[in-house]
């Protein structure tokens, strides 16, 4: 066994909304742990605390209690500027409703979470030429200067996979990435996901479909908040075997 | 983020809404012009003013009368200035080179078929045009001869002799002013209102014509022709508080009143220009007030558009808190656009500002004078009230929710 980099562990993790009695545990008690170049699904009925995971795992917001270790760091009790920096440089973020600027170009979209980067300098043309190539990468090279109202479903949900990796993150958070995409482009965006995991990117994704998550290599069922079963799946880790297409 | 990065952010947000940016910038604009404007006007009027009063010259000293402060049944022990006192003046006052008085009465003036009511009339020695520094445009000014002989001549301003005469010369032409016949011996060039004072509509008449004519008294015999002002010129190096003291202390003494109790004032060209001065720093100061009101109004309208921007682009906040904005980096942003709002307004407004004022000039004649300094602080207050009023919507902006942000819809 090769003992692979923990990207994500998290503690007894609860997130609780609203106070006293009307109170909501969206999350009561979660620990999981992701490794490096992991594909996990999160599964679960509507209400189940998927997203409010998502958003806590994507450092969006803190959890009430508990502790989450990302990529060996403590990030639980930082603070917005330090949680900003976190989201910046260690996460990608790909959401159901692709979250792209209006009356942006796909190449201005993707360079955003550069301009956001204390760490490192980029000149306009070093940036641009990352995104082109980013852009390319996940086959809209030609659609780089359409605005989203120009493009179709799937090619904005490219443009927010590609936004989500040019800041070279840990890890990609996909909450329902095809839940607005006919099956078509649904399909189209999975294969891109995992073209991205056997280059390798390390995922986690919440789906409603069985189909999809049978395609990861393992499926983290919620139920009320809590972990209800962890299910290995069919894929193999990347690099050992050639996956089918 | 760097700056670079957040103007550019910003002029695109700007550009997205044209109109909507520049109807929010009007109130900044407006203001911006209306300060640069207005402060020229008041700079115009006043270099005018003050070039109009030192042209007289700054060795002038001015004697007028003024109310009896005498105690109350005592009467009119002095009538006041007299002629007199102006002889008195040239005669026994060190360093004085020429002594000019005035009289004024106002009666109709006819030539032929036009009449002209209350025309203001005005008695004067012949030193007059020296010392209010006009020229002859025509003819000439009485002489010192016709004054002591009552000779009946007249002097025209050149406002007046256009109104009865059109374009004719006056010379030679009599014209009746009351029930008195004269000669019109010349014409004044233009010189246009010094103060609120119009010398260009007056008939200038020899003093002792005014006397006997137009002024005459009952107390005239017994105590001399009473006039308004006596022109006191003084020699280049006369010491002006000493020969100011000699006129009170004569006067004074001519008069039988004590300093304290005098019915007459003396004062300089200096004292004048400070009144001037004190008047036009009361308008200019009134100008300020009015200049940051509609800053202020600006402002409000700035904040106001930047509430609504805020709301409309919460969802943007949200996806640039997603992938790493900060909330300064979210504060920046809304408070750039709010500065570049205010600046653009505010360069707007002194393109406006300074062609209104040359406009302004075209058109009114007045001149107008574009202060650096206006505008460099119609430009600053601009910024700083962008800045001030953007602040509490950025601020807003910035402590947005990136969960909330993200589901508004
Ligand atoms: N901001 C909030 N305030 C109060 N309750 C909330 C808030 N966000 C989520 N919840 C509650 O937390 C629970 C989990 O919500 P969550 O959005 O995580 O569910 P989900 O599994 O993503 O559901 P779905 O499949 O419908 O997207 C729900 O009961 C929801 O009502
Ligand atoms: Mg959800």
């Amino acid at each position: 066994m090769m003992s692979a980099r923990k990207i994500i562990e998290t503690i007894d993790i609860r997130k609780i909304y609203g106070m006293g009695e009307v109170s909501v545990a969206a999350l009561d008690g979660v620990s999981i742990d992701i490794e490096e170049g992991e594909f996990v699904a999160i599964m679960g009925p509507s209400g189940s605390g998927k997203s409010t995971l998502m958003h806590i795992l994507g450092c969006l917001s803190r959890p009430t209690s508990g502790q989450y270790l990302l990529d060996g760091e403590d990030v639980s009790r930082l603070n917005k500027v330090e949680l900003a920096a976190i989201r910046n440089r260690k996460l990608g973020f790909i959401f159901q409703s692709y979250n792209l600027l209006t009356r942006t170009t796909a190449l201005r979209n993707v360079t955003l979470p550069m301009v956001y980067d204390r760490t490192k300098e980029f000149t306009p043309e070093e940036s641009d030429e990352k995104a082109s190539r980013i852009l390319e990468h996940v086959g809209l090279g030609e659609r780089a200067h359409h605005q989203p109202h120009e493009l179709s479903g799937g090619q904005q949900q490219r443009v927010a996979i590609a936004r989500a990796l040019v800041n070279d993150p840990v890890l990609l958070i996909a909450d329902e990435p095809t839940g607005n995409l006919d099956s078509q482009s649904g399909e189209e965006i999975m294969t891109l996901l995992h073209r991205l995991h056997q280059e390798g990117a390390t995922i986690v994704m919440v789906t409603h479909d069985s189909e999809i998550s049978a395609h990861t290599q393992r499926t983290i069922h919620l139920l009320d908040g809590r972990v209800e079963t962890v299910v290995k799946n069919g894929k193999k880790k990347p690099g050992k075997e050639k996956v089918e297409k | 983020m760097k700056p670079i990065e957040a103007i550019r952010i910003a002029w695109e947000a700007i550009a997205k809404n044209k109109i909507r940016s520049f109807l929010t910038m009007l109130g900044i604009i407006i203001g911006v012009a209306a300060v640069i404007i207005m402060v020229g006007i008041s700079a115009g009027t006043e270099a005018a003013i003050q070039e109009q009063i030192t042209s007289l010259g700054s060795n002038l000293v001015f004697v007028q009368s003024s109310f009896t402060r005498g105690r109350p049944g005592q009467g009119p022990q002095s009538g006041g200035l007299v002629f007199d006192d102006s002889t008195a003046i040239q005669d026994e006052v060190e360093g004085v080179t020429a002594v000019v008085v005035e009289q004024y009465s106002s009666e109709t003036v006819r030539v032929g078929d036009v009449t002209l009511e209350e025309v203001e009339i005005l008695g004067t020695t012949t030193g007059f045009p020296s010392v209010r520094d006009i020229d002859i445009a025509e003819g000439r000014y009485f002489y010192d001869l016709e004054i002591e002989r009552k000779q009946k001549v007249a002097v025209l301003g050149s406002s007046l002799a256009k109104e009865l005469f059109n374009n004719e010369s006056p010379i030679g032409k009599y014209i009746t002013v009351g029930s008195t016949k004269l000669t019109v011996i010349g014409v004044l060039k233009e010189k246009g209102m010094v103060g609120n004072t119009d010398y260009d509509s007056r008939v200038y008449l020899p003093i002792s014509v005014v006397f006997q004519k137009f002024t005459p008294s009952f107390f005239a015999r017994i105590m001399g022709d009473s006039v308004r002002m006596i022109y006191v010129e003084l020699d280049e190096d006369a010491n002006l508080d000493s020969v100011i003291t000699q006129i009170e202390l004569l006067l004074a003494k001519r008069h039988g009143v004590s300093l304290e109790e005098a019915d007459f004032t003396v004062t300089t060209q200096q004292d004048i220009i400070e009144t001037q001065e004190s008047t036009t720093a009361a308008f200019r100061s009134l100008l300020a007030w009015v200049a940051g009101v509609s800053l202020i109004v600006g402002g409000i309208g700035i904040m106001n558009i930047m509430l609504v921007s805020v709301t409309e682009r919460t969802r943007e906040i949200g996806i640039r808190q997603a992938v790493g904005a900060t909330p300064n980096d979210i504060r920046i942003q809304f408070l750039t656009e709010a500065l570049l709002l205010s600046i653009v307004g505010g360069l707007i407004g002194i393109v406006l500002g300074v062609g209104g004022a040359y406009i302004f000039s075209a058109f009114s004649g007045m001149r107008t004078v574009i202060m650096v300094h206006s505008i460099l602080l119609a430009f600053g207050s601009a910024a700083i009230v962008g800045a001030f009023f953007g602040y509490y919507p950025a601020n807003q902006a910035a402590q947005l929710d990136p969960i909330d942000a993200l589901r508004y819809e």
